[in-house]
């Protein structure tokens, strides 16, 4: 690890103040994944502002918005009882990624800001990674690319986003708050992370220094229905290869609303708009669910080992929506 | 930096950079929490801080000072061992026994999280304020710790017995 400062933040102007001091600061929430990729040599910021200490409140506004403080543990949002009943998906993704002892750790800004596990941006010394080492090349490409992306990849980087959460706060809806040098702003959360490009070295739209201070989730229709599924290697303790995030409001038989977000296949959360667009008004029927499913994958690309990816996320598109109608697939 | 380890004041001059682990284990003469993998997949390294278990090994030290951590040689309040190691002694919890001080420190912060009602990603139903710690959710709140030599029968079977009373 090459050496650093450390300042603990009081609050969320002091962090921003902080980060500002210093060239090179990264915000330190549990440090899960910064302190991994420090020690890997991959991340090396000259000054750690820890910002544990900010707002970890959840709280419910009249509207029935919620506000979660961005330093609120992961396992605190995913045991909250508002959560619980009214958000069941974000609960469910947030329980099924990672471990206990990484959730307890873990806050939601770090959860949302961890990087990339695609093997060759890990391995600093041995590959090419045009995310870790701009203009290097991308040995991913042509590499063994099993967990890699299908959807909006580039030709220079096919990462996925490892986050289960940010795949529930994709369908969600939900709001970054964010403050800068320039003071505050919110902006859409499927508006943070951005596809590859040309530039794969920057995952989000934040500008350097900008500092998440909480996440909003807009009120939950009391009809909704939602959940989330996660298909990986093992049982536990595993990244997605595909996972979905779905939420679904229904009329007697038709589909009012729906929100669906897939994870494991792109570079950010990836919001399958062309799904919900196709299912909208329609009857909630296995065969609708498999065109619009259809419909979703239709631009997907398979490298050399993840074409089963689509096929993947087809079933599981199918099977979560079968499980929040009622309707057998 | 000052640290409550135990039950005790410490105090250590250490870099910034150091792992709350490597404090424990090369600074403060606390050798029972044992580094497996150091990237968080393992669970050897996990310790309580304020009664919740983390891996120290991605614990950076200067995050934790003034926080009551328990490590495995302070796990049982009295001279004797904690009914948790007693368990895994009874039920052959352990081969080569390098993840059980992990597998202790993280069998008791589970317990305590199941205590207060958290859920887990096998619970079926998120509203209930009770779960029992059936066969399933003790599988899925322990998979944080791996155990190489296997023995997971027995550190199944010496958990259940020790915290089936906590969930009933
Ligand atoms: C073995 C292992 C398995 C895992 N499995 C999963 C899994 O299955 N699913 C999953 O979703 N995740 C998984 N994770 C990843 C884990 O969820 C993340 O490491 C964790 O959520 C990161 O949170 P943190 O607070 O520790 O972030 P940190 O490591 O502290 O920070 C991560 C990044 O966010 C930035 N940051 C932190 N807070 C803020 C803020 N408020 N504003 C701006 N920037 C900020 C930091 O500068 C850093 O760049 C796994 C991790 C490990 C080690
Ligand atoms: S040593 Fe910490 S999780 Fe493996
Ligand atoms: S007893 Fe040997 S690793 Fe678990």
């Amino acid at each position: 690890m090459t050496p650093f400062t450390y300042a603990r933040a009081a609050d969320a102007p002091a962090a921003v103040r902080l980060a500002e001091a210093t060239a090179a600061a990264k915000y330190l929430g549990g440090g899960t994944n910064l302190v991994d990729l420090m020690r890997e040599g991959i991340e090396r910021p000259a000054a750690l502002v820890d910002v544990t200490g900010l707002s970890r409140t959840i709280e419910t506004r009249g509207d029935g918005s919620v506000v979660i403080g961005a330093a609120a543990s992961n396992t605190a949002v995913a045991a909250d009882m508002t959560i619980r009943a009214h958000y069941p998906l974000l609960a469910r993704a947030i329980l099924a990624g990672a471990s206990s002892q990484i959730r307890n750790m873990a806050t939601v800004g770090g959860n949302i800001l961890q990087r990339t596990r695609c093997t060759y941006f890990y391995d600093d010394t041995g590959s090419r990674c045009n995310k870790r080492n701009p203009g290097q090349g991308c040995d991913a490409i042509h590499g063994f690319n099993r967990i890699h992306a299908i959807l909006g990849s580039s030709a220079l980087c096919v990462a996925t986003h490892p986050s289960d959460m940010a795949v529930a706060l994709a369908a969600l809806d939900a709001v970054v708050h964010v403050r800068g040098a320039g003071g505050e702003r919110t902006l859409p959360f499927v508006d943070l992370h951005r596809l590859p490009e040309a530039h794969p070295e920057i995952d989000t739209v934040l500008a350097p220094g900008e500092l998440i201070t909480a996440i909003e989730l807009p009120a939950m229709s009391p009809a909704a229905r939602s959940t989330y599924r996660k298909v990986r290697d093992r049982a536990s303790y595993a990244f997605a290869l595909v996972s979905v995030a779905a939420i679904v409001d229904t009329d007697g038989g038709a589909i009012r609303d729906v929100r669906l977000a897939l994870g494991g296949v792109a570079h950010k959360p990836w919001r399958a708009t062309k799904a919900e667009t196709a299912l909208r008004g329609q009857p909630a029927t296995a065969a609708n669910f498999r065109a619009a499913a259809e419909a979703e994958l239709a631009d997907a690309v398979p490298l050399r080992d993840n074409g089963f990816k689509i096929e993947l996320a087809r079933r599981a598109i199918v099977a979560v929506l079968g499980e929040l109608t009622g309707v057998a697939a | 930096m000052q640290f409550i380890i135990n039950g005790t004041a410490r105090s250590a001059d250490v870099d910034v950079r150091t792992s709350l682990l490597d404090l424990l284990r090369d600074h403060l003469g606390l050798p029972g929490s044992k580094k497996g993998c150091n990237q968080g997949a393992c669970g050897a390294c996990t310790v309580l801080v304020d009664g919740e278990r983390i891996n120290s090994c991605l614990a950076l030290a200067v995050q934790y000072q003034d926080r009551a951590i328990t490590t495995v040689e302070g796990l049982s309040d009295t001279s004797g061992l904690h009914p948790l190691q007693q368990a895994f002694i009874d039920h052959d919890g352990f081969q080569c026994g390098y993840c059980t001080p992990g597998q202790l420190c993280s069998a008791v912060g589970m317990a305590a999280e199941i205590a207060r009602g958290v859920p887990s990603v096998v619970t079926a139903d998120l509203g209930a304020t009770t779960i029992a710690l059936d066969h399933d959710e003790l599988r899925e709140r322990m998979s944080g710790n791996l155990c190489r030599c296997g023995a997971y029968n027995g550190i199944v079977d010496a958990i259940a017995e020790t915290f089936a009373k906590v969930a009933a």
